[in-house]
């Protein structure tokens, strides 16, 4: 038999060999561990001030370095710095410090709740205030939001009456929602606040499409979308960013760097290589990294891509760098996995002393002011939350009628689930021929 | 009763004072076959370090390092995709999918893909990866914590479908599915991880310890993937169920005394159709229980065989309990269970034909 020609391929000259080095894998490792005392000094934290700020409509080939750097307007003294300030007038600055006053002493309460057994799950977003308070204020009433579930302030912000948060935590008869989300899991249409989804990333290129919608409709309203820095990893995120360059969206793409998701740090989200802003950066898309615990900062950069979207000039991605303070959930401890010392150290401090200080600074604040707004915020939140409780807690009577299980999930009933309707009306007269101990009339 | 189901727990082998719950019984099947096989990795949402939302994977990282279990970015396609090249490469990969509702960003890369290499390249490539899942309701979890998706992978030529309803089971038929060339889902019934109950969303779960089916050998042991286990032996009618049902069906029909064969499927793919039909030739009379949504369910299709295999032995038409076709509500979760009272009412109108 003929020899093949060595033309049509050689598999040892591929092969150099078993001389050649080990793989080896690299699997990530935060830095510190329960235990461990903390150093966060390789964190770069840039002055206050020094940051450029191009024009909104500025190439996103001219501001790469801003999606390395950190935005940051207020300094060391507590002052205002730089061409990114954004130069609030005192009352609004006020108004900043009493919303997220409020989303503390909110989730405060019901955390507190849930601890109580009056629900079954909560979220706090302790630390991370000013990624949603600010940002939202930088933005039109009539901006549609996309938030991911540690937005509470957005609702604050946007003035969405507390009793209906605290309704929807609670599954109650006065949920709008009618019991069936999670809670936190909110929806309001009259805020332009999307119906949040437990699937992470899901609300990410969902955005996108209603700004795409907007532009289609030559109509002026912006969207903006939240979600976590773990949940960038998803599929649906890298969806997001084509979708928004391609048509040149009217899309503001948040992504709040706090650090970690449920126990992974952020080097599982791709942190070690570079940041969550240069995401933006391969896809064409204006990105900033920004202080997320600075207020001012926030606001600044959000509204700026804010004014971007509304001239046309297309989206913006804005990494918020900031910090998890309290644990993922109700259902986290996070001392199994990273160090206690983290929130103590962490270099960019908290967002709501930062902007309290910066009015003290400027004299238009005291810290007796500070210490009447935070008890008003907290009982304002206990007298809501009580009004709320006259309407029932998760999982004692008082919730909505079995029937309204099989509404909503087609526009009219069909014949199958009416049949499932009465199924479930009959088993709970089976069960509780008097009617529930606490439930009002009505199945 | 057939040989092909074989009987509940075991056991001359196993020391009486050696019960686990189930998520101890699949931290120690992962364990022991990782401890034989140097292929097998673990991988998932915050499995490594952390060792599972929900423990599974506790110690194992410390045990075998970090290039053998670890965590992985948020992102159910990638994880699914990445242990389809791993398998191609000969490790055997045991993904975690961190809850089940979020297994579907996997999907393409499941359906498409790793259930279909063996086929689409004839044997030269297969999918050896097992995708461990917690599944189901009952812990309040709402819409996105509670479903039940086993039927949409049933429907999947090319995947493997198991669900343990002990932890007896659970260690065995986990290591029979780490240790099977096909690509496995393994759906971990989260209700019952830490103990069975009766379905009654006001009477506590009770623990494993005080069941037979929580003694588990040490060491290494497998149970067939295709062999139902008879949960109860009756000669009133055929309960078929699996995971969280198995242990409501025992409960209901002891609160009734009905004296039914409960077959466990323990795998719908491939299913023990043998022991099905020896049972219900052998009753005349067949119940399905599952708890995710009826329409196009799994029941559906066990409802169809039962049907097509042992008609002229039936004295009842084929029912079936299931959750209802809406999605899992957060504050009616125990509305939407199939709890004692629609098994019971299912009972009593088969039962009466
Ligand atoms: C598709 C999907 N996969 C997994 C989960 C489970 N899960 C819920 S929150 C979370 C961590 C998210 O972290 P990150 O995006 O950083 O947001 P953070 O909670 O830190 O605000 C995970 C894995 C989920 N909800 N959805």
């Amino acid at each position: 038999m003929a020899a093949r020609p060595p033309a049509e391929g050689d598999r040892n000259a591929a092969s150099a060999g078993d001389n050649r080095p080990a793989l080896s894998l690299h699997v990530p490792e935060p830095k510190y561990r329960p235990g461990d005392a903390v150093d966060f000094s390789h964190i770069q934290v840039p002055e206050a001030g020094a940051q450029a700020r191009p024009d909104e409509t500025a190439d996103p080939k001219d501001m790469l370095d801003l999606a390395h750097d950190l935005i940051r307007v207020l300094g060391e003294d507590n002052k205002a710095h730089g061409p990114w300030d954004p130069k609030l007038d005192p009352e609004t600055l006020r108004t900043m410090l009493g919303h997220m006053a409020m989303t503390r002493a909110f989730d405060e309460r019901m955390f507190r709740g849930q601890r109580q057994g009056k629900t079954s799950f909560y979220m706090k977003c302790t630390g991370e205030e000013a990624t949603s308070v600010s940002a939202s204020m930088a933005l039109a009433a009539d901006d549609m939001v996309f938030p991911s579930y540690r937005q509470q302030g957005i609702l604050i912000q946007r003035g969405y009456p507390m009793i209906e948060m605290i309704n929807q935590i609670y599954s109650n008869r006065g949920d709008k929602l009618k019991g069936r989300q999670l809670p936190i899991m909110y929806s309001s249409r009259e805020h332009n606040f999307f119906s949040i989804s437990g699937n992470l990333a899901t609300q990410t290129p969902q955005a996108v499409g209603w700004a795409m919608a907007s532009a289609i409709k030559g109509d002026s309203r912006i969207a903006a979308t939240w979600v976590g820095e773990g949940s960038t990893a998803e599929g649906d995120f890298h969806s997001a960013c084509l979708f928004a360059t391609v048509y040149n969206a009217p899309v503001i793409l948040n992504v709040v760097n706090n650090q970690w998701a449920i126990s992974s740090f952020s080097g599982f989200a791709g942190a070690e290589r570079s940041t969550f802003a240069a995401r933006g950066v391969g896809y064409g898309i204006a990105s900033l990294r920004v202080d997320g615990n600075d207020p001012l900062g926030c606001y600044a950069a959000e509204q700026w891509a804010a004014n971007r979207a509304r001239a046309n000039a297309g989206p913006t991605l804005i990494e918020f760098f900031s910090y998890r303070a309290e644990g993922h959930s109700t259902s986290d401890d996070p001392s199994g996995y990273r160090s206690a010392q983290e929130r103590e150290e962490w270099p960019l401090g908290d967002p709501v002393m930062r902007l309290k200080n910066h009015l003290i600074a400027i004299g238009e604040w005291d810290e007796e002011r500070q210490e009447k707004m935070d008890l008003e915020a907290a009982e304002y939140v206990k007298k809501v939350t009580k009004e709320a409780e006259a309407n029932g807690i998760l999982g004692h009577g008082l919730h909505h009628p079995f029937r309204t299980m099989f509404e909503d999930v087609f526009e009219e009933l069909p014949w199958h689930l009416k049949e499932q309707s009465e199924q479930a009306i009959r088993e709970r007269e089976t069960k509780f021929p008097e009617g529930l101990p606490n439930e009002g009339k009505g199945a | 009763m057939s040989d092909t189901a074989t009987k509940t727990a075991p056991t001359s082998e196993a020391p009486a004072e050696r019960r686990l719950n189930m998520i101890e019984a699949i931290n120690e099947a992962l364990d022991v076959t990782m401890s034989r096989d140097d292929n097998i990795v673990v991988m998932g949402e915050d499995v490594g370090y952390f060792g599972g939302v929900f423990r599974c994977t506790a110690g194992l990282q410390e045990k075998y390092g970090k290039s053998r279990v670890f965590d992985t970015p948020i992102s159910e396609c990638g994880i699914i995709a990445a242990a389809v090249g791993m398998g191609a490469y000969g490790l055997r990969p045991v993904p975690e999918i961190q809850f089940a509702d979020y297994i579907y960003p996997g999907l393409d890369q499941l359906i498409s893909e790793a259930a279909r290499l063996r086929y689409r390249s004839a044997g030269e490539y297969t999918s050896p990866m097992t995708v461990r899942s917690p599944f189901g309701g009952g812990i309040f979890g709402g819409q996105t914590h509670s479903q039940s998706p086993e039927a949409i992978f049933a429907h999947v030529s090319g995947l493997k479908t198991v669900i343990p309803a002990t932890p007896y089971d659970a260690k065995g038929l986990l290591i029979s599915c780490i240790e099977d060339n096909d690509p496995v889902i393994f759906f971990e019934p989260k209700r019952i991880y830490n103990g069975p109950f009766t379905g009654y969303y006001d009477k506590p779960v009770q623990p494993w310890k005080k069941f037979d089916a929580s003694i588990v050998p040490e060491g290494h042991y497998t149970i067939p993937l295709g062999k139902a286990r008879l949960a109860n032996e009756g000669e009133e009618l055929t309960i078929l169920a699996y995971g969280t049902m198995v242990h409501v069906v025992e409960a209901v029909c002891a609160e009734k005394g009905i004296e039914a064969d409960i077959l466990d499927l323990r795998t719908i793919v491939p299913l023990d159709i043998e022991a099905i039909e020896e049972s219900v030739k052998k009753t005349g009379r067949c119940l399905i229980v599952h708890e995710a949504t009826r329409t196009a369910g799994f029941g559906a299709e066990l409802s169809a065989l039962v049907t097509e295999r042992c008609f002229y032995h039936l004295e009842a038409p084929v029912e079936r309990v299931t959750g209802f076709d809406t999605p899992y509500p957060h504050s009616l979760e125990w509305a939407y269970f199939p709890g004692p009272i629609r098994i019971g009412e299912a009972l009593d109108k088969i039962l009466a034909e």
